[in-house]
């Protein structure tokens, strides 16, 4: 069976932002009492592995702070592990955060290809495909409006028919999935599972039991940086619950 | 190997580069009446009240002034503006930075070339200046896209440079408006050199401004073709600059993360 994604033996050290040095006048300071300019060390993971299989959605659980989202920016590139290594077999996109990648003051049309553009798509895919993720946003009317205009469900509708309107192998999904009303939500939530007939991985982090059975098989729990369990979403979700 | 990813990279994300200079520029000028013209405006009308003040007041005796500070003022203006920009490129895209894998140079290369397109466009007014007073195009002005380029490169590499010192040192940010308005007045923009001390004279060519600017009034002021030595300074200090910017920038990107 192909892999998509191998996480082998991950650890990452974080330095506490305590004893950060961020202003000239503090590095001064410290240097003049002697102090040295060190940090606290902290592992936000260790030594991390499991795989994802090809067409397999995972989901990655645990509670807050335990080190799930630090575990996404790795395997997106985002971070460079400590120690270990990640391998990803295709392309991957994030779902980014509401409208974490528009500009508010450019308009919906704008902020398509800026986002496009930001994903790493063609100028030629993004003409294509710009018709696709107007209709599935229902935005037409408001496509001129600067997105500062826009209300938060806007915001997110544009966001998420841009980033699943080309089909990446990898798509990875930080708890928004509570996107716009019902009826919108029913439209991703059909999309998802649309990509994921297509043979898309998803990288799935949630507190959301319901939307974790519907949309994966897999499961990782990940509990204070080190982890737990690795196996089926009603085995994984049972032991997280007890 | 690692030259053909780089390049591989670059040409994967160039239309994002693209796309990120034609919003700042969109944005620049967004709803205001005159738009674009204002590029052109705004350099025309700050020469005309500079003229007034200097050639009366102080009486300056510089050939061709309003030629001669138009130059000046352009260059120090793309400088100062391209490099601000740049500086706090890194920490406006930390949002983005935190959340997609982007090849980072990309935030303050992007700045320096949207502020680069708009010089360009405010060179306009150095050309109606040259025709509306008796200055006469030169055949030297062929040596201008040179002497930009230099610039942009120079530019460029200040650019990656503070963008990471401000990433580590958010003081920078203060100090380097302090340091802006002290460096627009060591430079002979508005002034003859002739009206500074002798000493201080002779430390302009260590000035990479002050370089650019006259290479810049020799071939479209006074067209005289620039000598050697001042070729090599010139050079000296574009790829200078950009190689120290690359090298800081190539060593620290993968940190920037952990202090946005």
């Amino acid at each position: 069976m192909e892999k998509t994604i191998v996480v082998d033996n991950v650890s990452m050290r974080f330095n506490l932002a305590t004893e950060r040095v961020d202003s000239l006048k503090d590095l001064i300071i410290k240097k003049l009492k002697f102090q040295s300019v060190s940090f606290e060390e902290f592992w936000a993971l260790r030594d991390i592995s499991f795989t994802v299989d090809k067409g397999e959605s995972c989901a990655l659980i645990g509670a807050n702070g335990s080190g799930k989202s630090t575990m996404l920016k790795i395997i997106s590139g985002i971070l460079a592990p400590t120690k270990g290594h990640v391998e990803v077999n295709g392309s991957i996109a994030p779902l980014i955060e509401l409208g974490a990648g528009f500009d508010y003051e450019l308009t919906g049309r704008e902020n398509i290809f800026l986002n496009g553009a930001i994903l790493g798509y063609s100028k030629k895919l993004m003409l294509e495909k710009y018709d696709e993720i107007v209709d599935f946003s229902e935005l037409r009317e408001f496509i001129d409006v600067p997105v500062k205009n826009y209300s938060s469900g806007m915001v997110a509708r544009l966001g998420f028919s841009i980033a699943t309107m080309v089909k990446p192998d990898i798509l990875v999904v930080d708890e928004i999935l509570a996107v716009g009303d019902q009826a919108f939500q029913y439209k991703c939530h059909k999309r998802l599972e649309d990509m994921m007939n297509g043979g898309t991985t998803v990288l799935l982090v949630s507190h959301s039991a319901p939307d974790i059975k519907r949309i994966c098989q897999k499961a990782v729990w990940i509990d204070r940086s080190n982890l737990r369990f690795v196996g089926s979403v009603d085995d994984a979700l049972q032991l997280y619950n007890d | 190997m690692h030259i053909i990813d780089s390049a591989k990279r670059l040409i994967k994300y160039s239309w994002l580069l693209q796309v990120l200079v034609e919003r700042d520029l969109k944005i620049r000028y967004r709803r205001s009446f005159l738009g674009y013209l204002w590029s052109v405006l705004n350099p025309l009308m700050m020469m005309i009240i500079l003229t007034i003040v200097f050639s009366n007041m102080f009486r300056f005796d510089i050939p061709q002034y309003p030629v001669y500070l138009l130059a000046g003022q352009l260059i120090f203006g793309f400088f100062a503006e391209s490099t601000s920009m740049a500086m706090s490129s890194i920490l406006g895209g930390a949002a983005l930075i935190k959340k997609v894998y982007l090849p980072k140079y990309i935030f303050p290369l992007s700045r320096v070339l949207s502020s680069f397109t708009s010089m360009l466009l405010s060179m306009i007014a150095l050309f109606i200046v040259i025709m509306a007073t008796d200055v006469s195009f030169s055949v030297t002005l062929m040596l201008l896209p040179w002497i930009l380029f230099q610039v942009l490169i120079f530019c460029i590499g200040v650019g990656l440079l503070l963008s990471v010192l401000v990433v580590f040192f958010r003081d920078v940010q203060y100090l380097y408006s302090i340091f802006l308005t002290a460096f627009n007045y060591l430079t002979p923009i508005f002034y003859p050199e002739s009206l500074l001390p002798e000493w201080l004279r002779e430390l302009l060519i260590f000035n990479p401004l002050y370089n650019y600017i006259k290479f810049f009034r020799k071939i479209a002021v006074y067209g005289e073709w620039p000598t050697l030595p001042e070729h090599l300074t010139c050079l000296a200090f574009t790829f200078g600059m950009l190689i120290v910017g690359l090298y800081v920038f190539k060593r620290k990107q993968n940190e920037f993360i952990l202090y946005i």
